[in-house]
């Protein structure tokens, strides 16, 4: 059987097993659509909660940003991870304990306006929106590398599956599937890590392998990187090169924005009791750790794994030639990944090898010149592709390949999904429902939400074709707007009794302009390519590139809501009680539909 | 809302352990793993030093005992001043 007929098996019954689920457990009435009748286990919830949230981002594409880059683009790994404190202490037992179904109701009912409530679904859509656009890079590489074509039909075919699969079930569907696409999902990111960790340290965890010896120099694995890397004239892999300021920012804004995004807030609403919501945030950063500290070993391995191939004498050695890259077996990677358009090569100085290295560093100009090099020639490699790639890269057997395209499928479909239902749920029961037409039926409420996913996933596949980044950095984007905007409203709703309607609306307004306007003048206005001023190269201000700007947005946020709060009329005395309830446990309604 | 005193009290024990738990949780992250970096360096992990371990492992191993241990300890204070669900 070759790979793409194995591929296609597993992705298939993948695929048969999450829908067979979805039928099973198909939505009813429009309390179980939204939340899933409030009744679901802490560790289950916490499975579907890590399964929704980490998504293409975090599958297909941080291992390959942390491969090429290393210790610089930590950030990741700790801002994805370190959210979940700021929302297991200051967000889930609240939102819990105030018991509706979407976080923009708990924004309209604690500022008592309408305005609030309508500015955070608007915050929510965008920030949603720039994520789903993230999701759907991640889900053209792995639908193109699969099906074999093109990275843009792959992204179209992706498309038309993530709706189908959506529209399909609410909540409940998605609750118990994605329990099911966590477990394909780790599986997948971990077999083949534990697989290549084995091979070149020795030791089967992947995370200690990582510190450990490297089996065929003997020297620890990260010198052994440092030193292959530092001989390419690129950064060495453990070393802090980045800016720190931006570095830090960065970090903050990614742990901030996961405690705003909509998706996995409304994960807290399904259990059924506040104590269970501060346990389930710990269950969800477990599941999430498994794949978390992975990462790590699986970018450090393929970065060595990768220097190898190309260079299969040594550094010092012989670049591998063309011949080897057209006709041994261990090199076939090469070729399937060249139709995607994701990966190339080029002989520039026409001497039959394929050299691969730094040409921006002035030492290895010289070393090149000399050596009759003309420039890197490995010019092409796209850095979502890089975790997909790396079991045939590490030459593991092809059921490991058809279960990881199987996985990057899981993670990606299962985020979209979450991700389209909070929009869906935005405009339906939030803007419609709740402002344009209390009055609306059941059934029409249904059909709103499902004319907005179809919207949200036309516009996001029209600017996943020409994303803003990689799948990580646009899904980075989404952390800033959703720092900026969401997570200081709601936090301040929580901890200050002083934060009126007029601030927080201020607030979030400030907020979200301001970053979404810093943002744009650097990615182009509503990611259009083309249409920015600056770039994260040379930042507007300083060295704050786009993607950290949501920690600075998110303190905008605070401080004007802050002083117009301040100029304005106090909080009633209602709202100061309905704080105070929140505040405590007791008298949290009971789980619905029981 | 009937013991307005013992509701005060309970509020500001969370919010010193949110205070605490913050503090950790920086300290771990920007710290370590960032700022004070240049610091740990002499302390050797497995081919490269503490603050890399920090920044992809040790953060996040630390930010789960967090989470968890602030989930046993409310869940103590809920009983302990009489606000837990029943």
């Amino acid at each position: 059987m070759d790979q793409f007929t194995i591929n296609l098996l597993f992705v298939g019954a993948s695929f048969a097993l999450y829908i067979g689920i979805a039928i099973w457990a198909r939505a009813g009435s429009t309390s179980e659509f939204y939340a899933a009748g409030r009744g679901v286990h802490p560790v289950t919830n916490g499975m579907a909660t890590a399964a929704d949230w980490m998504s293409a981002a975090s599958f297909i594409s941080m291992a390959g940003l942390i491969a090429f880059t290393g210790y610089d683009n930590s950030s990741f790994l700790m801002g994805w991870t370190g959210g979940y404190v700021l929302l297991a202490l200051l967000l889930a037992p609240y939102l819990r304990k105030f018991g509706k179904f979407t976080v923009s109701e708990f924004i309209g009912d604690r500022f008592y306006s309408q305005t609030a409530r309508l500015v955070a679904v608007v915050c929510l859509i965008v920030a949603s929106t720039t994520y789903v656009i993230g999701q759907m890079t991640g889900v053209g590489v792995a639908f193109g590398r699969f099906l074999e074509v093109s990275n843009t039909t792959g992204l179209l075919i992706g498309a038309c599956v993530v709706f189908a699969y959506a529209v399909f079930g609410g909540m409940k569907g998605v609750t118990y599937t994605q329990v099911a696409q966590y477990v394909v999902l780790i599986m997948a990111y971990t077999i083949p890590a534990i697989f290549i960790s084995l091979q070149l340290t020795g030791n089967p965890i992947p995370a200690l392998g990582l510190f450990g010896d490297h089996v065929a120099s003997g020297m620890p694995l990260l010198e052994k990187l440092d030193q292959i890397v530092a001989e390419l004239g690129f950064n060495e892999y453990t070393a802090h090169h980045a800016d720190t300021l931006n570095m830090v920012l960065f970090t903050l804004s990614l742990m901030i924005g996961t405690a705003g995004l909509p998706h996995v807030i409304m994960r807290f609403f399904t259990v059924p009791k506040v104590s269970d919501a501060r346990w389930s945030a710990g269950w969800a950063l477990v599941f999430i750790a498994l794949l978390y500290l992975t990462a790590p070993a699986v970018g450090a391995m393929a970065r060595l794994n990768i220097t190898d191939m190309m260079w299969p004498n040594g550094t010092q050695g012989e670049a591998v030639s063309v011949e080897q890259i057209e006709t041994e077996a261990r090199y076939d990677w090469m070729a399937t990944w060249q139709k995607t358009g994701l990966l190339d090569w080029e002989d520039k100085n026409g001497d039959g090898k394929i050299q691969y290295y730094n040409d921006k560093n002035a030492e290895m100009q010289a070393k090149a010149a000399e050596k009759g090099w003309t420039g890197n020639e490995l010019t092409k490699f796209n850095r979502d592709i890089l975790v997909l790639a790396n079991p045939e890269i590490a030459n593991l057997p092809s059921w490991v390949i058809g279960l990881v395209a199987a996985g990057g499928l899981a993670a990606a479909l299962s985020t979209a999904a979450g991700l389209l239902l909070a929009i869906s749920s935005a405009v339906s029961h939030d803007l419609i429902k709740g402002s344009l037409n209390p009055n609306i039926s059941e059934k029409k409420e249904l059909l709103s939400a499902r004319i907005a996913m179809g919207v949200a996933i036309a516009v996001a596949t029209y600017l996943g074709l020409n994303p803003p980044g990689f799948a990580a950095q646009t899904v980075a984007l989404a952390f800033g707007l959703a720092a900026a905007s969401i997570f200081p409203a709601l936090m301040m709703g929580i901890f200050s009794t002083r934060i009126n309607n007029h601030g927080a609306v201020a607030g979030m307004l400030a907020g979200l302009t301001v970053t979404l306007v810093y943002i744009f003048l650097h990615k182009g206005w509503f990611f259009i390519p083309g249409t920015n001023s600056f770039s994260d190269a040379d930042p507007l201000l300083g060295t704050i590139k786009s993607t950290s700007f949501g920690a600075i947005g998110a303190m905008i946020n605070f401080i004007v809501a802050y002083i117009v709060s301040g100029m304005t009329k106090a909080t009633p005395q209602e709202i100061v009680d309905l704080v105070h309830s929140v505040r405590v446990p007791r008298g949290a309604a009971a789980a619905q539909d029981h | 809302m009937s013991d307005n005193s013992s509701n005060n009290a309970y509020w500001a024990a969370n919010v010193r352990i949110i205070l605490i738990s913050l503090v950790i949780w920086a300290v771990v992250s920007f710290g370590f793993g960032i700022l004070l970096r240049p610091m740990l360096s002499g302390i050797a992990v497995g081919g490269t030093d503490l603050g890399f371990w920090f920044a992809q492992q040790g953060s996040i191993l630390v930010f789960l005992a967090l989470i968890f241990n602030y989930a046993w300890r409310m869940n103590k204070l809920d009983a302990e001043h009489g606000v837990d669900e029943e």
